[in-house]
C-alpha cells in the first residue's frame, strides 16, 4: 500500500557541472538516478535560470531552486505547496550563507558535518522544525578559524552542550542569555529602485522597493519600537515575525523584541501613486546601418534628481546583439569590457562627476554580410547613492523598553539601483 | 571517548577510503579518537550514503556505532542517532538494543531529552517496536511540556507510515492534541491531521475557532499546514458568499427571465468570518508560502468584493527570487482569469524585463494577455511591439500568441494587430513568420471576406518558409478560402505536387486536403493535379496519410460504386467552420486549489485533498461551540460590577451588560457589513458568549442537582413572555433595534432567562457597591498618562492584587485619575480597547466628571490570557471631552497569578508531580534571611507563602489568573549562606519570565 508521505523527502545538491555533491535523506533512502529527469531538464533548458522549479517525474516530483550557482533539488513524493518547498529550500541557503558566509560547493564540502547537522535540524521526517538562525546558532555554533583551532586542542565540537531553550520560549527567535558588552542596535535602510525606461527617456514603469535590515546586539530581553516621519509612505510591508502586528495596524509604529544578531525587520514596497525620481539618465545612440560592418555606439550618464548626493559604483552592462564580433569604445572614465562570447559588454563607471559626465563613445564590428540586427541592446545600470533613502523615507527615533542600559544606536540609509533597465 | 572497537573498525574502514583523508578535518584521526571531532567525523562519514553508492555499506558497524549511543557527549549522540536512523531497518535485532535508552531517554526530567528521545524513537523503521512507539506518543501526548507534545505530534505521521493499521489509535491522539492550546504545537498536530485522516473534519468543528486565533502565533510551516486545512474545512461548512452573483451570472448566461430563484439574503456565518479576519494580518509574512496560502484562502472562500486585497500581497512577491516568482505567477495566471479587475492596477508589475529568464517572461504574458480589455489594450501592445524584438525566440513566438489572443477577445483592434502581424510576416527570423502564420490564420478565419489580399501575400510565402506548421497553415487557408483566390490557389496545388515527397507530414495531409477542396470547386483547372497527389499520397510511408487519401479519393472522386456520402463531399469540406476560440492555458485551472502542487502541473498529485464545493445549505454552526469549565461568570457578571465613587447609576450598568451581551444576540445576523481590524474586541467577547451561550444550553440539557440553574428554570418558565418583553426593550434602549429580526429560536427559549436573571440580581435602584481598595505601601504604581501629555491629566495604574469578581479570571487593576488641571474633565473612559488575541477586558464605568484637583480611582478587569508575548496590551483610550490618548498597559509577569493556600506537603506533593516543568535554579550568594526574601518575593509577584517549619527555606504558591495553572516558588538556602531559587509552572514562559523577575528582585 502506497501511502502519502508528504513534505521533503530527499535533498540533492547539484553543481554547474551536473554533478550531486552531497545527498541528504530524511526518510528512506531515494536512488540518486531521479535525478536524471533533472538534468535532462537542465539540458533542455538553454540557460541555468530557465531550469523548470517543478519537474514531475514517474514517482517523486523534483522541486530546485538555484542559487549561487548550485541547484537545490528537493525530492517529494505528494502533494504539498510548492512555495512551501521552495520557500524552505532558500532558508537553507541563507543559513548556509550566515554560517560560511558564503554559499560554494567549496565552502559546503569543507564543512560537510555542520551541514548534516544543521540538514538534520532543520527538517524532522520532511517537516521544517527548526528554521530560525538564533534557535540554530545555539545547537549548531557557527565554525569559525579560532574555534576550529581550539576544537582540534582542546577536543571539544561545534555542537552547543546547552539545549537550546529558545525553542520553548514565546519569543522562538530570539535566543536567550544574550549578553554584550557594547550594546549596539544598527539599522539600514537600503532601497531599491527598478525602472523600465523607454527609448525616448521617459519612464514606462518604476517603483522603489526597501528592507531594513537590522544588526542588533543587545543584552538581555530589549523591547524596541522604531517609528517613522512619514509611515504613509509604505504602501505595502512584509515583517520579520517579530514585528507586532496589531501595534502597526493601530499607530504605525514597529514593536518587536528583536533576533539577535542580523535579521531583516522589515520590507516594504512604496506605493505607486508618488511619482519616483529616477536619479539618473542617459543619453544613447546606437546605430548599426544596413549593407555595413560596422556600428556606431555612444552612452553619455548623468545625474538627474538625486538629492544633491553623488551616484557611485556605477556600472553598465549590456547584451549586444550576435552578429557583433567587437567593439572599439573609448570610455572617458573607468574600464570596460567586452566578451565576444557571450556578446556581453560591461563599462564600470565607477563615480559619476556631474561637471564631467563619463561617456562611452566608438565603433562595434559586424559580422561580414549578415544583415543588421533587428534589436538595439538593452542597457542595465547598477548604481549607489549613499546617505539617502531614494522614497524619502526617515526613521523618527527608536526606543528601547525592558532593559536598563543604554544601548548605542545607528542607522544608515543607502539608495541602489534594483532592475534598472534602459530600452534603446 | 569512543569504544575501541568503534575505532578500530573505522580506522580500518578510513583507511580504505581515499576520498576520507582529503577532508582537512579528519586529518587528526590517525592519533586515535580523543577528540569529539574526530569521532564526529568518522560518524558522518559512516553514515554518508555517498560511501553506500560506492558499494561501501557501513551497516557492519552497527554493534560498535550504536553501543555509543549512551555517550554523555551531545554531538556524538546525535550522530549516533543518525546512523542508528539510517541503518535501523536493515539490523532490526540489532536496533532493538538501543530502544531501552530511549525508553530511559522519555522519562528523563529535562524536556528536550524527552523531545529528543521521541523524536529518535520515532524514526526507527522497525515494526516490532511499533506497540512501544505507540504507548511513547501516547504519553508523550499528554506529556506536561509543549515541546514534548509537538514531538509526539510529528511522531504521529513517522508511525502512521510504518504501520497503517495504527490509524485510529493515532487518531485518538490526534483529537487529543487538537484541543491543545499551544501554539507550539497546533501547527505539527494539524500537519499529522492532514497526512493520517483528513478525511476526520468533524475532528475539527470544536478547534476551529481555537485554531483561528491561534493562527497568528503559530510558526510560520505550520501556518502554511493550518490554512491549507481550513480552507477546505471552510469549504464543507459554510455557504458560497458569492452565490447570489454567481446564480445572476447563470441567469443572464441562460437568458430566464423567468427564473427568478427565491434568493435567500446572504449572511456570513461568524466563523466565516472570524477565519477570514485572522488569516488577512498573515498577507504580511516575510514567507511566501504563508501569503500565498492567505492568497488562495481568500481567492475560494472570501467574498468578491474583499478578494482584491491579496493582490498586492501577491505583486510584492513577485520581487522575490524567480522560483518563487515562478509558482506565484502561475497562480496569478489562474486568478486574473476569473478576477481580472483585482490586479489591473498592477499591469505595470508585470512588464517583461529582458534580463527575466524565459519561463518568467512567458508567464507574464500570459498575465498581461488576461488582464488586457478595451482601455489598456493600447498600452499593453505597445507594450508588445518592443518584446517582439527580443533576442529570445521563445518569447517572442510567445508574445505572436499573445497578440493573437488579444487580437480575438477585442474586437476594436482586430485589425491593428492583424497588420502588424503581416509585417512580421517580413521579419528574418523564420520562427517569427511561422508562428505569425499560425495566429494569422486564426484571426482570419474570423472575417475571411475582408483579408483576400493577406492571404495572397501567404501563399507568397509557401516559396520561402520552411516551418511545418506554418506551411500547413497557409495551404489551409488557401483551401479553405480558394474562392477568394481563385488563381493563386491552382498554382500552389501545383507547386505543393512539386515538392509533396520531401514535405514533412502536417503539410502533406494539408496538400491533400487542399488539392480535395480544389477538386470540390475548381475541378476544371485541378482535375489532374488532385489526381497526381492522391496517387502519390497513397504510397506514401505514413499511414495516416495512406489512409487520407484512400477516403478522400472515394468521397470525392465520382465513381459507380460511389456511396451516398460523395454527394455531400462539398459540404463536408466546405463547411462554415466556427472560429478557433483562442484560450488561456490557465483557464479552469481553479478547479484545482491553488498554490497546490496539482494546481502548477494541471494534474492530480498523490495525495491531493479535492476541494469541495461548496454546501447547498450551511451545517450546522454550532458543532463549533465549545463548552466553558467555569459557569458562575455569566450570571455573576452584573451583581458585583465595581463602581467608582462617581460611578454612573445602575440604569446604565444594565445597558452596559447589555451591550455585552448584545452581540450575541445578533450574532447570527453576524457584522457582514462591518468588518475592520477595529471590531476585534466585539468579535472576542461575542465568541466568548457563544461560548457561554452553548454551556448554558448544555446545562439547561442535563441539569441535575443543580441548584441555581433549577432557579433558572423555574424563572423561565414563569416569566417568559415577561423577560421577553424586557428583552425587546433593553435591545431597543440600545438603539439598535434590528437586532432582534434575527434571534433564532434557541435565543428565545433560553436568552430571555438568562438576561432576566440579571435583571433579578440587579435591582432598578441605584446601589453603589464601593470597591474595597486596599491602599497598600507595596503596591507598585505605574505611570499611564503623564500630566503634562495628558493636559493636566495624570493616569496611574496598579494591580490591586484583588480578585475581580465579577470575573475571577482577570487581573484587577486600579487605575487613579489625578485631574490637575484648572477645568475640570468630563466624560472619562475607555475607547477602543486595543486587544491581543484571547485578551478581554471588563471597562470601569464612564467617570462623568472629575472636577479640577481632585483624584478618582476606579476598578476594570483585564483577562490578559497568562500571555506574556503581547503584555503591551494596547491602549485602552482615555478619552476625555476633547482628547484621546493612546496608553498601554503592560502588566509584570508576577501579577498574572494570584496566591493560592498549600500546606507544605501539599506544595512538596506538587512540586514531585510538575518536577518535569520549568524548572529554573540560581544561585545566590550569602547572606539571605528569610524575612527579607518573603518581602522581595511577594512584592514581585503576587503569591502566598507556605507555612513551614524552617527558616532555611521559602516556599510560595499562586496559580495563573485565566488557566488557574500551578506556580509554585521556592528559595532554599544552603549551608554555606548561598540559595537556590526554583519556580515551578507548567507555563513556560510565565515560569521563565517569573524567575527573572523573581531574581532580579532578590538581587537588588
Amino acid at each position: 500500500m502506497q501511502l502519502p508521505a508528504k513534505m521533503i523527502h530527499s535533498l540533492f545538491l547539484v553543481n554547474s557541472s551536473g554533478d550531486i555533491f552531497l545527498e541528504k535523506h530524511w526518510k528512506s533512502v531515494v536512488s540518486r538516478s531521479v535525478c536524471d529527469y533533472f538534468f535532462e531538464a537542465q539540458e533542455r533548458a538553454s540557460e541555468p535560470e530557465n531550469v523548470p522549479p517543478v519537474i514531475p517525474t514517474p514517482h517523486h516530483y523534483l522541486i530546485s531552486v538555484l542559487r549561487h550557482r548550485i541547484y537545490f533539488v528537493a525530492v517529494i513524493q505528494s502533494e504539498v505547496p510548492p512555495l512551501f518547498v521552495i520557500e524552505f529550500l532558500h532558508r537553507v541557503v541563507d543559513t548556509f550563507q550566515d554560517y560560511f558566509g558564503v554559499c560554494t560547493e567549496a565552502a559546503i564540502k569543507d564543512n560537510v558535518v555542520v551541514v548534516y547537522e544543521l540538514l538534520e535540524e532543520m527538517l524532522d521526517n520532511g517537516f521544517p522544525l527548526a528554521t530560525e538562525s538564533n534557535i540554530l546558532k545555539e545547537l549548531i555554533k557557527p565554525p569559525t578559524i579560532l574555534r576550529t583551532v581550539v576544537n582540534t586542542i582542546t577536543g571539544s565540537t561545534n555542537v552547543g552542550e546547552q539545549l537550546p531553550t529558545g525553542q520553548l520560549s514565546v519569543v522562538p527567535w530570539r535566543r536567550t542569555g544574550v549578553k554584550y558588552t557594547n550594546n549596539e542596535a544598527y539599522f539600514d535602510v537600503v532601497e531599491e529602485i527598478d525602472a523600465i525606461i523607454d527609448k525616448s527617456g521617459s519612464t514606462i514603469t518604476a517603483e522603489i522597493q526597501g528592507v531594513i535590515d537590522a544588526c542588533v546586539k543587545l543584552t538581555g530581553m530589549p523591547d524596541l519600537t522604531l517609528s517613522f516621519m512619514n509611515p504613509r509612505l509604505l504602501d505595502d510591508v512584509s515583517f520579520h515575525p517579530c514585528v507586532r502586528f496589531k501595534r502597526w495596524e493601530a499607530e504605525r509604529i514597529l514593536s518587536f523584541i528583536p533576533p539577535d544578531g542580523n535579521f531583516r525587520l522589515l520590507s516594504y514596497h512604496v506605493s505607486c501613486q508618488n511619482l519616483v525620481a529616477i536619479p539618473v539618465y542617459v543619453k544613447h545612440n546606437i546605430t548599426f546601418r544596413e549593407g555595413s560592418s560596422q556600428g556606431r555606439f555612444e552612452l553619455t550618464l548623468g545625474p538627474k534628481q538625486t538629492m544633491g548626493k553623488g551616484l557611485e559604483a556605477v556600472l553598465i552592462s549590456s547584451q549586444l546583439p550576435r552578429g557583433v564580433l567587437n567593439t572599439n569604445l573609448n570610455p572617458s572614465q573607468g574600464t570596460y569590457n567586452f566578451d565576444p562570447v557571450t556578446k556581453l559588454l560591461s563599462w564600470d563607471v565607477g563615480k559619476i562627476n556631474p561637471q564631467k559626465l563619463p561617456s562611452l563613445k566608438g565603433s562595434m564590428s559586424l559580422q561580414a554580410g549578415a544583415s543588421k540586427p533587428d534589436e538595439n541592446p538593452t542597457i542595465n545600470i547598477q548604481f549607489k547613492i549613499q546617505q539617502s533613502a531614494l522614497s524619502g523615507l526617515k526613521v523618527n527615533r527608536l526606543d528601547m523598553y525592558g532593559e536598563k542600559y543604554k544601548p548605542f544606536k545607528g542607522i544608515k540609509y543607502m539608495t541602489k539601483a534594483g532592475k534598472f533597465q534602459v530600452r534603446t | 571517548m569512543s569504544s575501541p572497537l568503534l575505532h578500530a573498525t573505522v580506522c580500518c574502514y578510513a583507511f580504505e577510503c581515499s576520498s576520507f583523508l582529503t577532508n582537512p578535518i579528519t586529518y587528526g584521526y590517525m592519533d586515535g579518537f580523543d577528540s569529539a571531532v574526530q569521532c564526529v567525523t568518522v560518524l558522518y562519514w559512516v553514515c554518508d550514503p555517498q560511501m553506500i553508492a560506492r558499494g561501501k555499506n557501513a551497516s557492519d558497524l552497527f554493534p560498535a556505532v550504536v553501543k555509543n549511543v549512551a555517550c554523555k557527549n551531545i554531538e556524538v549522540k546525535k550522530l549516533v542517532y543518525v546512523y542508528l536512523v539510517r541503518y535501523a531497518e536493515e539490523q532490526q535485532d540489532l536496533a532493538l538494543l538501543s530502544i531501552s535508552t530511549f525508553q530511559r531517554g522519555l522519562k528523563d526530567p529535562n524536556q528536550l531529552i524527552r523531545a529528543s528521545a521521541l523524536r529518535v524513537l520515532s524514526s526507527i523503521r522497525v515494526t516490532i517496536i511499533v506497540p512501544i512507539m505507540m504507548l511513547a506518543i501516547k504519553e508523550a501526548a499528554s506529556d506536561m511540556s509543549p515541546y514534548v507534545r509537538k514531538t509526539a505530534a510529528h511522531a504521529i505521521p513517522k508511525l502512521y507510515s510504518l504501520d497503517p493499521e495504527q490509524k485510529d489509535c493515532l487518531i485518538e491522539v490526534i483529537e487529543k492534541l487538537l484541543a491543545d492550546k499551544t501554539t507550539l504545537v497546533a501547527g505539527s498536530v494539524v500537519m499529522a491531521f492532514e497526512e493520517v485522516c483528513p478525511e476526520r473534519i468533524d475532528l475539527i468543528h470544536k478547534n476551529y475557532r481555537k485554531l483561528c486565533n491561534l493562527l497568528i502565533d503559530v510558526e510560520e510551516w505550520g501556518q502554511v499546514v493550518i490554512i491549507n486545512m481550513l480552507t477546505r474545512y471552510a469549504r464543507t461548512q459554510f455557504l458560497n458568499p458569492n452565490m447570489n452573483e454567481d446564480k445572476e451570472e447563470k441567469e443572464k448566461k441562460k437568458t430566464e427571465a423567468t427564473a427568478i430563484v427565491k434568493r435567500k439574503p446572504y449572511v456570513m456565518d461568524p466563523d466565516h468570518r472570524l477565519l477570514l479576519r485572522n488569516t488577512k494580518p498573515l498577507l504580511q509574512s516575510r514567507n511566501a508560502a504563508v501569503v500565498m496560502a492567505v492568497a488562495q484562502l481568500y481567492f475560494h472562500l472570501a467574498p468578491k468584493a474583499e478578494v482584491g486585497v491579496i493582490a498586492k500581497a501577491l505583486v510584492r512577491l513577485m520581487r522575490s527570487h524567480s522560483e518563487v516568482q515562478y509558482v506565484v505567477l502561475q497562480n496569478v495566471a489562474t486568478m486574473s482569469i476569473k478576477r481580472r479587475g483585482m490586479f489591473e492596477p498592477y499591469l505595470k508589475s508585470f512588464y517583461i524585463r529582458s534580463t527575466d529568464p524565459t519561463q518568467i517572461k512567458v508567464l507574464k504574458l500570459e498575465v498581461l494577455t488576461n488582464l488586457a480589455n478595451e482601455t489598456n489594450i493600447s498600452t499593453i501592445l505597445r507594450e508588445f511591439q518592443t518584446y517582439i524584438k527580443s533576442n529570445d525566440k521563445d518569447f517572442v513566438a510567445a508574445t505572436i500568441q499573445a497578440i493573437g489572443r488579444c487580437a480575438t477577445n477585442i474586437g476594436e483592434v482586430r485589425d491593428t494587430c492583424l497588420n502588424g502581424l503581416v509585417q512580421l510576416l517580413s521579419n528574418r527570423d523564420e520562427l517569427v513568420v511561422a508562428e505569425s502564420v499560425v495566429v494569422i490564420k486564426k484571426l482570419l478565419q474570423m472575417q475571411p471576406e475582408q483579408h483576400s489580399d493577406i492571404i495572397k501575400h501567404m501563399a507568397k510565402l509557401t516559396d520561402n518558409i520552411q516551418v511545418p506548421m506554418a506551411r500547413a497553415s497557409i495551404l489551409w487557408l488557401i483551401g479553405e478560402y480558394c474562392e477568394h483566390v481563385p488563381k493563386i490557389a491552382p498554382d500552389v496545388l501545383r507547386k505543393m505536387a512539386k515538392t509533396f515527397t520531401n514535405e514533412e507530414d502536417i503539410v502533406k495531409l494539408q496538400i491533400i486536403n487542399l488539392a480535395a477542396k480544389l477538386y470540390l470547386t475548381n475541378s476544371k483547372q485541378t482535375k489532374l493535379l488532385t489526381q497526381y497527389v492522391l496517387n502519390l499520397a497513397k504510397y506514401d510511408q505514413n499511414y495516416d496519410i495512406r489512409d487520407r487519401a484512400r477516403f478522400i479519393r472515394q468521397l470525392i472522386v465520382p465513381t459507380d460504386k460511389s456511396g451516398a456520402l460523395s454527394k455531400y463531399a462539398k459540404k463536408l469540406f466546405l463547411a462554415l467552420k466556427p472560429a478557433p476560440v483562442l484560450e488561456s492555458p490557465f483557464k479552469d485551472r481553479d478547479h484545482f486549489q491553488l498554490g497546490s502542487l496539482s494546481h502548477l502541473l494541471n494534474a492530480k498529485a498523490g495525495g491531493y485533498q479535492v476541494l469541495p464545493d461548496w454546501p447547498e445549505a450551511a451545517p450546522d454552526p454550532s458543532v463549533r461551540n465549545v463548552e466553558v469549565k467555569e459557569s458562575v461568570r455569566a450570571v455573576e457578571t452584573v451583581t458585583a460590577r465595581d463602581r467608582g465613587p462617581l460611578g454612573p447609576s445602575s440604569g446604565e450598568d444594565v445597558k452596559k451588560s447589555e451591550k455585552k451581551s448584545k452581540p450575541r444576540i445578533g450574532s447570527s445576523e453576524s457584522e457582514s457589513e462591518e468588518d475592520d481590524d477595529s471590531e476585534s474586541e466585539s468579535s472576542e467577547s461575542e465568541e466568548e458568549e457563544s461560548e457561554e451561550e452553548s454551556e448554558e444550553e448544555t446545562k439547561k440539557k442535563k441539569k441535575v442537582g443543580n441548584e441555581r440553574l433549577e432557579n433558572t428554570r423555574t424563572t423561565d418558565i414563569h416569566t417568559h413572555t415577561h423577560s421577553e418583553r424586557r428583552n425587546t426593550h433593553i435591545l431597543n434602549c440600545d438603539s439598535q433595534p434590528n437586532t432582534i429580526a434575527s434571534v433564532q429560536v434557541f435565543d428565545t427559549i433560553c436568552k430571555p432567562a438568562w438576561l432576566y436573571m440579571q435583571f433579578l440580581l440587579n435591582p432598578p435602584l441605584p446601589v453603589s457597591v464601593p470597591q474595597t481598595i486596599i491602599p497598600s505601601g507595596n503596591l507598585k504604581t505605574y505611570e499611564l498618562l503623564h500630566r503634562i501629555t495628558g493636559e493636566g491629566l495624570s493616569v496611574e495604574y496598579c494591580f490591586s492584587r484583588q480578585p475581580f469578581s465579577p470575573d475571577p479570571h482577570m487581573v484587577a487593576v486600579k487605575i487613579q485619575f489625578t485631574n490637575s488641571a484648572t477645568s475640570e474633565a468630563k466624560s472619562l473612559h475607555v475607547e477602543d480597547a486595543k486587544l491581543q488575541s484571547g485578551m478581554r477586558i471588563k471597562e470601569f464605568p464612564e467617570i462623568e466628571v472629575l472636577p479640577a484637583g481632585e483624584t478618582i480611582s476606579v476598578v476594570m478587569g483585564i483577562d490578559f490570557c497568562d500571555s506574556t508575548q503581547f503584555l503591551e496590551f494596547c491602549d485602552p483610550n482615555h478619552c476625555t471631552v476633547l482628547l484621546k490618548f493612546f496608553v498601554s498597559i503592560q502588566p509584570p509577569v508576577g501579577e498574572l497569578m494570584m496566591p493560592i493556600f498549600m500546606t507544605e506537603n501539599e506544595f512538596k506533593k506538587e512540586q514531585g508531580e510538575h518536577r518535569n516543568q520549568c524548572m529554573e535554579i540560581k544561585q545566590y550568594g550569602p547572606h539571605f534571611d528569610c524575612h527579607a526574601v518573603v518581602q522581595r518575593v511577594t512584592t514581585a509577584a503576587n503569591l502566598s507563602r507556605v507555612p513551614c517549619g524552617s527558616d532555611k527555606e521559602c516556599r510560595f504558591a499562586g496559580k495563573t489568573v485565566t488557566s488557574g495553572s500551578l506556580v509554585l516558588v521556592s528559595v532554599v538556602t544552603k549551608e554555606d549562606g548561598a540559595a537556590q531559587l526554583t519556580v515551578n509552572c507548567e507555563k513556560m514562559v510565565i515560569g521563565t519570565m517569573l524567575v527573572k523577575d523573581i531574581h532580579q528582585a532578590l538581587t537588588q
